[in-house]
């Protein structure tokens, strides 16, 4: 990854650009930066803060050194946007599930979104919408990720630290289980007998819901090369319900490639 | 005829979630005003079907990353209602420190970094934070020490994990909890400081006659609990809101406009309805800064409601101070356990923008057949559209950017989430004939 201020001298007006983008979310993600309370001051200090409404009126035109893009495509009007937001970015970065697999609003890949309108509109020929949810990389390149529902703000820290000084971000990519052990969690999955996702989720969150007796649910998404079928077939094994193994691969980042591929083979058995 | 205006405002700032306003003046007649909110719908209340009853304070939080917990919290009681559950009194006090949490982190943030930015002439906190970092800064520890609570009570922040149906999954350590109590008395000290500090700002003179519409406790301001009131005399139990109040869908908005019935009139919740209606429950503290401040309750001026804010950063201080301090030994029963089963049930708390709704029905096969979600910011959109009609002549004296400065901050005074409405807003204002 090239260094983005490059192009820039050190003095204060030329500082990297940075600009924050919101398609179909929560909000959390972006808030992400807000929740840095420690180093929000001193990141506008090295960083133009160029684009931002969830926090600042005023917009500076781009192109912008990195973008950071929340949120999924649901609309016509909204896959056109990515369009013109890729070619105004020089680093496009996509922050947390809904960006980086469509979020939990992709449980409408399987559904009908008709229905779904006519259910929760009363006056549906209002509502324009895809019938699908998808990720940022489905419509344009995406240089770096960021998982996680939402994303952890120390990552946001390091990935923008990264950019600013030109290196790359060090983000895990390991298994929340090395999370697990680390922490000196005991083993849900082995001791408790809970369906858990860990062994096949990405790390970043700090193994948190296992600290809290839970399962992990798989907020941060599929860790690069996992088995995930493998790993229902082994909890199917030892009892747990088919449909529950559905449910439990098929939320917040169901649409990922490996989450999706899992839940469909669990109901087409 | 010949001074008819269009102004128009692409995108409105320091809120969240985007939206769209469109005003068009005549004269000073308000010819038209329109919230359009152009958030892609997400359909929560379908895709929550066929869910299990655990997953749903997981997936409700998702509608809103700034106030996950009005989202968990308002589902759990809505569901151990429907399975017939009763909290232990620990249980009970956890959620309301946990609920403190969010207040704090939420107004925190708009008070220090969205809204007092208006009143001081700056575009952004982070301007702001040039002339006034001192207030940024206290603004940013308060939000800090509320997301720390969130973080030893749920597990992270922003969607926390460790809230379920029938409790928590774990109950927080003791030595987490004692260690954040030096930060949380000094969040009771800084709160008052900012009181102190936004009661005197300029308030534009902006009365008007809102109906307000809280939960009302006998016993505690409002967080988990209570009967549905209003200023107008409303006062009925929460599994009688769908019968006063009904959800509008309107051409513009992805979002749903709320009416209180019978005569489908606009109606106002969050801070400023709860201080009006709630004085006499609040905590010692807020309740002195809140009668020595300067104003006088009720206000009818929703420009005061940054000053009604703060007074509830105070009270959820306060309360987190004192229900820390009495936290002694871990509960033994962290989490009411039940077998999912067949029934109904509805629930209201009070979010940090005011009261929220939901109501779900389980079917025979223990999972979520109907779920209907009603979130504060639908509540408000009509009273903002009805705001800015009686407001827009005040502002038609000034050139179109400064007319929308003023007309963001009026709207700003709902701290609305447009996420949570569905979704917010850009900001048209037509001069027509100009």
């Amino acid at each position: 990854m090239s260094k983005i201020s490059d192009q820039h001298s050190t003095e204060p007006a030329n500082k990297p650009t940075i600009a924050v983008f919101k398609f179909a979310s929560c909000d959390g993600c972006q808030l992400s930066l807000l929740d840095a309370e420690d180093e929000l001051l001193a990141i506008a200090h090295q960083v133009e803060i160029a684009y931002f409404l969830e926090a600042r009126t005023r917009t500076l035109a781009g192109p912008y050194d990195v973008g950071l893009v929340e949120g999924s495509i649901t609309t016509e009007h909204d896959a056109e946007r990515i369009r013109e937001i890729r070619r105004q970015c020089r680093f496009l970065v996509t922050i947390g599930a809904c960006a980086t697999s469509g979020g939990i609003q992709a449980l409408r890949n399987w559904a009908d979104v008709r229905e779904f309108i006519q259910q929760v509109y009363a006056t549906p020929r209002y509502i324009n919408t895809l019938a699908t949810s998808t990720a940022i990389a489905d419509h344009v390149p995406v240089d770096f990720e960021l998982r996680g529902c939402p994303i952890n703000k120390d990552q946001l820290v390091e990935l923008i630290t990264a950019l600013v000084i030109g290196r790359v971000p060090r983000v895990p990519n390991y298994s929340v289980c090395v999370e697990c052990k680390r922490r000196g969690t005991v083993c849900v999955a082995v001791a408790k007998g809970i369906s858990c996702l860990g062994p096949v989720t990405q790390a970043g969150c700090g193994a948190i819901c296992p600290a809290f007796n839970r399962e992990c649910f798989g907020c941060y998404g599929p860790q690069e090369m996992v088995n995930v079928k493998s790993l229902c077939a082994h909890y199917e094994q030892r009892g747990a319900a088919r449909d529950h193994l559905v449910r439990l691969v098929r939320n917040f980042n169901g649409y990922a490639p490996e989450f999706r591929a899992a839940s469909d083979a669990l109901e087409d058995q | 005829m010949g001074d008819k205006r269009q102004f128009e405002v692409k995108a409105l700032t320091r809120v969240e979630g985007e939206g769209r306003l469109y005003v068009r003046v005549a004269g000073n007649t308000v010819e038209h005003v329109e919230l359009n909110i152009f958030e892609p719908p997400r359909f929560f209340e379908s895709l929550l079907r066929g869910r299990e009853i655990r997953e749903v304070p997981d997936i409700t939080a998702r509608i809103c990353g700034i106030c996950p917990v009005a989202y968990q919290m308002t589902a759990c009681h809505a569901l151990e209602k429907a399975l017939g559950l009763t909290m232990t009194p620990e249980i009970r006090l956890l959620r309301r420190l946990l609920y403190c949490g969010e207040w704090i982190e939420s107004h925190a943030l708009h008070m220090h970094l969205l809204h007092a930015p208006d009143f001081l002439g700056y575009e952004s906190g982070i301007s702001m934070a040039a002339d006034h970092r001192e207030v940024v800064e206290r603004g940013l520890r308060m939000k800090k020490i509320g997301n720390d609570l969130l973080a030893i009570l749920g597990g992270r922040a922003i969607h926390p994990i460790n809230v379920t149906v029938g409790g928590f999954y774990r109950a927080p350590r003791r030595s987490e909890l004692k260690r954040l109590l030096p930060e949380l008395e000094w969040g009771l000290a800084a709160a008052v400081e900012t009181v102190r500090l936004v009661a005197g700002f300029d308030f534009p003179p902006f009365e008007q006659p809102y109906d307000f519409v809280s939960l009302h406790h006998e016993r505690e301001y409002p967080l988990n609990e209570g009967r549905v009131v209003s200023s107008s005399g409303l006062d009925i139990q929460v599994d009688e809101y769908e019968s006063n109040f009904e959800e509008r869908h309107l051409p513009q908005s992805t979002a749903l406009h709320s009416v209180m019935l019978p005569d489908a009139k606009p109606y106002l919740v969050g801070p400023l309805a709860r201080v009006n209606l709630c004085l006499e429950q609040l905590p010692p503290t807020a309740r002195r800064e809140a009668e020595t401040c300067g104003i006088a309750w009720p206000s009818q001026n929703n420009f005061h409601s940054i000053v009604a804010r703060g007074i509830e950063v105070i009270a959820a201080f306060e309360e987190a101070v004192q229900i820390v301090g009495q936290y002694q030994v871990e509960p033994a029963i962290s989490r009411i356990e039940y077998t999912p089963r067949a029934g109904e049930g509805c629930h209201a708390t009070e979010a940090p923008r005011g009261l929220i709704y939901h109501r779900y029905r389980i079917g025979d096969d223990g999972l979520i057949a109907e779920a209907k979600i009603v979130p504060p910011t639908s509540q408000n959109q009509g009273q903002i559209e009805d705001d800015l009609r009686q407001f827009v002549p005040s502002v038609l004296q000034y050139d179109d950017a400064e007319a929308t400065r003023r007309c963001e901050h009026l709207i700003r005074n709902y701290d609305p989430c447009i996420s949570c409405a569905t979704h917010f807003l850009t900001l048209t204002i037509d001069r027509q004939g100009e």
